[in-house]
Parts: structure tokens; sequence; C-alpha cells
């Protein structure tokens, strides 16, 4: 069951989404969910969830991850579909009414477009997350962030510490998989009960979980030290990121797509 | 004898669907009587650990069947947990699992979990705490206050406490020094000696496995490369050499002596009987 989590987990392959620069890959993310925000109208919104099947298509990930991916926050999207659907209210009639419930048309179409727009912004990031190995990841973030470092900003520890987190979730899922299995092993139930005892049957994942990432945390230290680490003074990189012919086709093919979705902002009407 | 544990065409596979999926187990099929003490070899990712973990249901046949004392683990789901008592398993670094604030209510956390009474849980507390020589005193302190040794040994005795009919181990004696892991093997052979329970432990160790196990069970790649008696096994040192593993150094040392051309017998493995038949060969040529 730990196993499913995927956000946040590499999918290795060779497309040509695996191979573009990460720093560009990065910016065209963030440009594209600043777009979900700019272009929220149901053409803007088309246009970007076909982009990113094409993108999904071109990366070769099995859709089956992009569902994995987005069950966890389907309860909040229908959660926020439920409210919209309820409080917004327009100057019309109500399609539907029943004691103090009320369905207006724009409530309607408020909530589907939230709806698609949570939808897309979580596989859209997922797909950064997919085609780009954490440390590459993180590397682009240091290389982006460089500037702020005249401002007195940690920028290469922040990238370290970023490193290590991403690096040490896969492995604190595998041993919180280790523990449980252990527990199991001496008869805990973990899925079903009152909140209450579901809560105290966390306990025992909990605390020796919490000590083995101490441990960890500090063996890696001193691993760290050993090897002469002192911060990011004078240290140079094993892959040097370097754009190519290819990474500034992808960045003219990525901005005339993102201008495209931006334009139906001004011919559509959204929320 | 009653069959304990049987394997049916088991066969396992990790993330079956997914571009990563390997299989771990292939068509894997093989009886434990009971009362036997199994040891279980193979190198590193020939599937011993997944094949263990089977047993009490942590994880289910991707096809086939696993039955504990006749009954197969998998006809309804929902009593699974049945099972887990039944087959205690101690996993590797067991010492990992430790967290309650004492070690006597860490070994009574198995034993509470099957509901029992709490004169009965007070009962096999004490009891599998001797068995592994914890000290009375040792119980009330912390489990994180405890030497390497001592976690480990308090770990198998939060299994022992279940007093489960069949005891898994996966190299309970990783990582203990020499002394440690005599206590700690010695401790189990009495406690199968003493009470009849069938033990299935997986070592790297060719020596331990020779010391303690009556049959063994050799894994090869993803399958089952040999399973008899421990004389047999043994005696096939040429084949286990050639699976990457080990013979015991005393059967090492026969052989390489059968070779040169002594008439010794070929499935010497523990050093008693090595030297007993020194002593005979010696005999028969008139030396002593």
């Amino acid at each position: 069951m730990l196993r499913d989590i995927t956000i946040g987990q590499h999918f290795p392959g060779n497309s040509v989404l695996h191979r573009m620069d990460p720093r560009l890959k990065l910016l065209l993310t963030i440009a594209y969910i600043v777009l979900l925000f700019l272009a929220a109208n149901p053409v803007g919104l088309t246009l970007c969830l076909a982009l990113l099947a094409l993108l999904y298509r071109l990366a070769r990930i099995p859709l089956r991850l992009i569902g994995k991916s987005l069950r966890p926050i389907l309860p909040i999207v229908a959660f926020t579909a439920f409210l919209n659907l309820f409080f917004i209210t327009g100057p019309g009639q109500p399609l539907w009414q029943w004691w103090v419930f009320r369905i207006y048309p724009e409530g309607v179409s408020y909530a589907v477009l939230m709806a698609v727009r949570i939808l897309a912004l979580i596989a859209g990031t997922s797909l950064l997350t997919y085609t780009t190995s954490p440390i590459v990841l993180t590397d682009a973030i240091e290389r982006l962030l460089k500037p702020l470092a005249r401002l007195r900003l940690p920028v290469h520890e922040l990238a370290m510490m970023m490193t290590i987190a991403l690096r040490f979730i896969p492995t604190l899922i595998d041993e919180t998989d280790k523990i449980m299995n252990a527990q199991k092993a001496r008869g805990a139930q973990l899925d079903c009960g009152s909140l209450k005892q579901r809560i105290t049957a966390l306990v025992p994942i909990l605390i020796p979980l919490f000590i083995s990432a101490f441990r960890r945390a500090e063996e890696l230290a001193m691993a760290m030290e050993c090897r002469c680490y002192r911060g990011g003074d004078g240290r140079t990189r094993l892959k040097v990121l370097r754009f190519t012919g290819a990474d500034w086709a992808s960045l003219a093919v990525g901005v005339l797509c993102l201008a495209g979705i931006f334009v139906t902002r001004f011919f559509f009407k959204g929320i | 004898m009653a069959v304990m544990i049987e394997a049916r065409h088991l066969t396992h596979i990790y993330g079956q669907g997914m571009p990563d999926a390997t299989t771990a187990l292939e068509d894997v099929s093989f009886a434990v009587e009971e009362g036997d003490f199994v040891g279980i070899i193979g190198s590193t990712g020939s599937g011993k650990s997944t094949l263990i973990t089977h047993f009490n249901g942590l994880l289910r046949p991707t096809s086939g069947q696993v039955l504990v004392g006749g009954r197969d683990l998998w006809a309804e789901p929902s009593k699974i947990r049945e099972f887990r008592f039944l087959v205690g398993l101690v996993f590797q670094y067991p010492e990992y699992q430790l967290f309650e604030e004492t070690v006597y209510k860490d070994i009574a956390y198995g034993p509470s979990n099957m509901g029992l009474p709490k004169e009965e849980i007070d009962r096999r507390v004490r009891r599998a705490a001797a068995f592994c020589g914890l000290d009375e005193a040792l119980l009330a302190s912390s489990p994180f206050e405890l030497s390497g040794g001592q976690k480990r040994r308090a770990a198998v005795a939060g299994v022992l406490a279940m007093e489960p009919r069949v005891l898994v181990l996966d190299e309970p004696a990783a990582g203990l020094d020499p002394e440690g892991r005599d206590t700690i093997l010695s401790q189990i052979k009495a406690y199968h000696k003493q009470t009849g329970i069938t033990v299935l432990l997986v070592s790297h160790s060719m020596e331990d496995i020779a010391r303690f196990a009556n049959r063994v069970l050799v894994m090869d790649q993803r399958k089952i490369a040999m399973y008899d008696t421990v004389e047999k096994v043994f005696a096939r040192a040429p084949e286990l050499l050639e699976l990457g593993l080990s013979v015991p150094q005393v059967t090492k040392i026969f052989l390489r002596l059968r070779e040169l051309g002594l008439e010794i017998p070929a499935d010497v493995y523990t050093m008693p009987y090595a030297v007993k038949t020194v002593l005979e060969a010696a005999r028969a040529k008139g030396v002593l």
C-alpha cells in the first residue's frame, strides 16, 4: 500500500521529456501552473488537458500511474467541487433547489472548472517529477536560485537539504514497510477499528521509524564529514547542466503552446 | 509426521503489471514436516525473504497456494491474522521494531494483540524472556538501554511470546559478535527441542545450518535448487559452490582430503563427527 504513493517519484525513461534540461522543465512547469490560473476558462483548460495528454504520451508514462497519483487528492477535489456547487450564486434562476440548498448554473461551471484545474495541476507537476530524477531536479533548483546567493540566502544548503530529503523518501518508505510488516507479524491491526484505535496502532510504527531516521541522519552527517563536506564553496559538479539545441527548440515549442493557451483568456469567460 | 507448512506452485511477482515488475519466486513447491528444523540458504536475491514472508500471510501469492497445518492461508482472507500468531516471523535486524517503554511491554505486544487474559500474557512474557536469556531485572528497563545482543534477544522474545507453532527466523544472528551469535542460536535450538515446534532458519552461515538444522532448503534464482537432509545437501558441495554458496569449513577440508586419496566419508559437516571419522580412519590404518 505504501508503494502506491507515486507523487514525487521518478519514472526512468529516455523520452524527449526525460532528456530535456531540468531547468527548462521546471520553468515551463511553473509557467503551466500560472497558466492554469490565468486561463481558467473552458477552452483554456481543455487545451491544457490536451497538452498534458500529449506530453504524457511523449514521455511514455502509463495512464495507470496518473490515476494512482491523483487518487489521494480525489477527496479534496470532491470536497471543493461540492462546496462550489452549493455556495456559488448567480443572477438567474437556480437550476435546482431544496430547503436552503440552491444550485445555480454558475455554481456548476465553477465546480467543474475548479475540479479540472486541481487535477490538471497535480497531473502536470507529477509529470515533472516522473521525468526528472530528484537529484537532477534539485540541481536545477540550485542553479535557478543561484542569483539569490548574493542576498546571502543559503542556496546551496537549501538545495542539499532538499536533495537529502528527496533521497530519503524511498528509503524511509521501505523502512516503514519493513516495520509495518514486523508489527503485523506480531498481530498489529492497522486498517480497522475506531479512529482512536487506528491512531494508537500507529505508535508501534512511528517510534521505530523516528529512531531509525535519527540514526540515519547521524550516520549520513558522519559520512559527509569523513569526505570533507563543508558546504557549497568551491564545489564543482560531476554533471554540468548544458542547454542544447534540442532544449532551445523545446523552449520555443513550449512558449508557443503556453502563449496560445494564454490568449484564450481574452476570448472566453473563466473563473 | 504431519505436514506443517506446504507451498504449492507458489509464484510471487512484485509490482505486477508495472514496468518494473520482478518475479521473486517461480513455481516453488515443498513441504515441511512438523517438528523439523529447516535451514534455508541461498545467495542474495534468490528469493529467501520473499518465500518466508508468505508463511504468515504478509505477502499474498501471485499464484499458487501456501498451507499451514493443512489450511490454505488465503481461503478466508479476513482470518489471516490467525496465521500471524500460528507462524511467528522474526525479521532481519528485529531490534528495529522495538518501541515500548519497557522490555516487558514490548514482549507483551504480540500476546496482547491476541487478546489473551492478563495472567496468561504475564506467564508468556516471563517464559519467552527466560528462554531468550533475558534477566528478570531487564524487563523493567527501556529496550533502548539494552546492548545490541540483548535488544536482539528481546525482539525474538517478542515473537516467541505469541507461542507460535512455527518459528521462522531471517538471519537472527546477523551483525552479532561470535558470542552473541552462539547464544541466540543455541537458545533457539533449545526452544525447538523443548517445545517440538517447527523452525525455519534463514542463514548465510553454513556452520550454523550444519549445527542446528536437520534439513536444508537451497534457493537459487527464484526456485528451489535442493531440498534434502543436511548430509545429502552438503555432500553435493561442488554444486553448492557453483551456486555461489559454500559448505562448512570442515566439509571443505574433508573433500580436499578425499581428493588427495584418503578414504573418508563425504558427508562430514560437524566438528564432533569429523573428529570421530578421523580417529576411526587412523585406527583402521593402525596409526593409533
